[in-house]
């Protein structure tokens, strides 16, 4: 069947198989170049193979749930939705979420994600107590920081290359509501939002949004938004006695593509100065519920279609804080000469994470969407090298259209993960699509 | 337990495991029955942590008919409803060549089924009150040559159905029969279906759900079926003989 990643490219012509149980796991894992496939929110090729896909979405069991730590245990197939749903009305909320929570655990543990609290709280992989992997030779492996580690860190952010998560033990935190309290501030540039950032380590999570068809002084002009867990005692009043009910929300669907024309730099450009300007005049604190705050793409259902049948690409990059404000403002500047703006241009800013294969350094980290063209493509090689320029690497959750020498050049973890995977023999038994274009 | 418990026999199957998901998110207690119960553990598992409800696994073999008396006096309780999604397609050609095969079909979609509803039918008519499930098949309501094994065991099913609703009515105690057209289970693995005339598993639950609560006696999941059927069923023998359907 034809399958592509939410980017909706590349399209691969891909034999997928979805299991019922180990035993069949274990068949179709000895015809080798496996990869496992979660709900398929990764954008590009990461979780295709064409020869030998295997969906877990039959792994989709919750197991085990401890009141006292939050520690849960699930199949790697569980939708986060599925676990906020379950467990925020008894108040806990995962300690890390991606923009979407149409992934399942076994892509977050794989691709390491990150949220708008990484430089509070790390990334996901943080809370992964352990993980049982089917690996190359057929056995399941239990692993974690005192067990197999070496498995357990290359696992974490492996992008499923070092065999297939089974499940999971993981940390949910506690929460107070399912509201958050938000706090939004314009910036002028992009010197600016990081001034901004910079004064707001200690909020919870933090984002900000750019318009980024900007130029000149304006170069960078966003909002950055805070967000801290709501008190019970400030949540609206009509949900104040049940602090994690939420108002139920209609869902937009966006049943068909939309003609790419719609898409222009005139329109993107003036959907973004509105947005700006809205929330400029917005006011500067609002309580939010959780639904909107992490995952406002969420309601609706299929945005991926906006971007017409050729599919879109994300560009996702991660500059070291030292080299942050000249690599953003060198981007920013591209981006901005090529008249190619971005519905979503989402600006972060990470701790300090030191991991074998993760994403995620100290730094700020910039994600953009673009239509999949001529222009766009060759747009992104330039930002690709303004990335190596300065010392930055890229997300490969995200990534479907990186040249191996750039992936290469910016990634000196590679080698040895590459060294890794050989030494173990996992190679042959697992790969994408992905790792053979980048030469994993 | 807020609502009672609701029984799923053959609850292996996709369809029974949506229907768990679906009663389990209404406040219903679930008892779940199939042969190895004990394998449903982290279903059950699932099921309550998603839910917080309580999940039973009990032990049931459709096929063995002696055990089926002691199986429902072991349930911890009379269930509110019970749902029989037992079922087994087996194939075709093997049933026309080998008649052990054909009985086995037979036996899984009539005679095991009947058996277990018959049962609980009397347990419900003496206590006054329930709703009974039969997950039978657009299969049963004509004979087709593709299938006609696997159909003539569910035709009996849908009318040993009708012939206990027809019983049962003035006894408090309802029965709904549910005609699946194709629905994407392990059962149509690797068969190549139309997508529009394909059913989910979530979608059949939320249809016999719904069916249950509005005590509905006969229901297509996708209303297309109801005159997809009209159509196959008024098609007279002598032409019918003679197509490939």
């Amino acid at each position: 069947m034809k399958l592509s990643g939410w980017g909706r490219y590349p399209t691969i012509d891909a034999q997928v198989t979805a299991p019922r149980s180990t035993d069949e796991l274990a068949n179709l894992v000895k015809e080798g170049s496996a990869i496992a496939r979660g709900n398929g929110r990764a954008y590009g090729d990461s979780a295709v193979s064409p020869t030998n896909t295997i969906h877990m979405k039959h792994f989709n069991r919750m197991l085990a749930f401890d009141e006292e730590s939050g520690q849960l245990v699930a199949e790697a197939g569980v939708l986060l939705a599925d676990v906020i749903e379950a467990f925020l009305p008894r108040g806990w909320f995962p300690s890390v979420t991606p923009g979407t929570k149409f992934v399942t655990l076994g892509g977050m543990i794989a691709a390491d994600v990150h949220g708008k609290n990484h430089h509070k709280d790390g990334s996901f992989g943080s809370y992964v107590d352990w993980i049982d992997i089917f690996t190359a030779d057929g056995t399941v492996q239990r692993c974690s920081q005192t067990e197999n580690t070496e498995l357990f860190e290359w696992t974490i952010g492996g992008m499923g290359l070092t065999g297939v998560i089974l499940r999971a033990a993981i940390r949910l935190r506690p929460v107070t509501s399912a509201w958050i309290e938000q706090t939004t501030l314009a910036a002028d540039n992009i010197t600016h939002a990081i001034e901004l950032f910079e004064n707001s380590l200690d909020a919870t999570y933090s984002v900000a949004w750019i318009d980024c068809l900007q130029t000149g002084e304006e170069l960078g002009r966003s909002l950055v938004m805070l967000g801290e867990h709501a008190q019970a005692t400030s949540v609206p009043l009509r949900y104040r006695k049940q602090p994690f009910q939420m108002p139920a929300k209609r869902k937009l669907n966006i049943p068909v593509d939309v003609p790419g024309w719609v898409l222009n730099s005139f329109s993107v450009r003036a959907f973004n100065a509105l947005y700006y300007w809205n929330g400029k005049r917005r006011p500067k604190r609002q309580i939010v519920d959780w639904d909107s705050y992490f995952y406002p793409l969420d309601s609706v259902l299929g945005w991926n279609k906006i971007y017409g049948p050729h599919g879109f690409a994300q560009f996702q990059c991660v500059i070291p804080l030292s080299q942050a404000e000249d690599g953003l403002t060198e981007l920013l500047a591209a981006i901005a000469s090529a008249g190619a703006g971005s519905f979503l241009a989402v600006l972060k800013r990470f701790g300090a994470q030191e991991s074998r294969f993760s994403f995620p350094m100290e730094g700020y980290t910039l994600a953009l969407d673009f239509p999949v063209n001529r222009k766009s493509l060759a747009l992104m090689n330039e930002l690709d090298s303004i990335t190596l320029q300065h010392n930055g690497r890229f997300y490969l959750a995200k990534d479907s259209r990186m040249q191996r020498d750039v992936f290469l050049q910016s990634d000196r973890r590679a080698e040895d993960y590459s060294k890794y995977r050989r030494d173990e023999s996992v190679s042959a038994a697992y790969s994408s699509a992905q790792s053979e274009r980048l030469g994993l | 337990m807020r609502n009672g418990a609701v029984l799923i026999l053959g609850a292996r199957s996709d369809i029974a495991m949506a229907l768990a998901h679906r009663f389990a998110k209404a406040e219903y207690d679930i008892q779940l029955a199939a042969r190895n119960a004990e394998s449903l553990d982290a279903s059950r598992c699932d099921i309550e942590l998603r839910y917080k409800v309580t999940v039973r696994l009990h032990e049931f073999d459709a096929l063995d008919i002696t055990s089926h008396k002691g199986v429902l006096e072991d349930l911890a309780e009379l269930p509110t409803i019970a749902v029989c999604a037992v079922g087994y397609m087996g194939e075709q050609a093997q049933s026309e060549r080998d008649t052990k095969a054909a009985i086995k079909v037979l036996r899984s979609n009539f005679e095991g089924p009947a058996s277990i509803l018959a049962e609980l039918a009397n347990k419900f008519a003496q206590r006054g009150s329930g709703t009974l499930v039969g997950i039978s098949s657009v299969a049963g309501e004509r004979g087709r040559a593709t299938n006609y094994v696997y159909g003539s065991a569910k035709a009996g099913l849908t009318a040993f159905l009708s012939g206990l609703r027809n019983r049962l009515a003035k006894k408090g105690v309802h029965v709904v029969t549910v005609l699946p057209g194709f629905v994407a289970t392990q059962m149509t693995d690797g068969m190549d279906l139309p997508a529009r005339l394909t059913a989910e598993p979530d979608e059949v639950a939320d249809a016999v759900f719904k069916a249950v609560r509005n005590r509905n006696n006969i229901i297509y999941v996708k209303p297309i079926w109801r005159l997809i059927m009209v159509i196959i069923r008024n098609i007279p023998e002598r032409i019918f003989k003679r197509m490939k359907i």
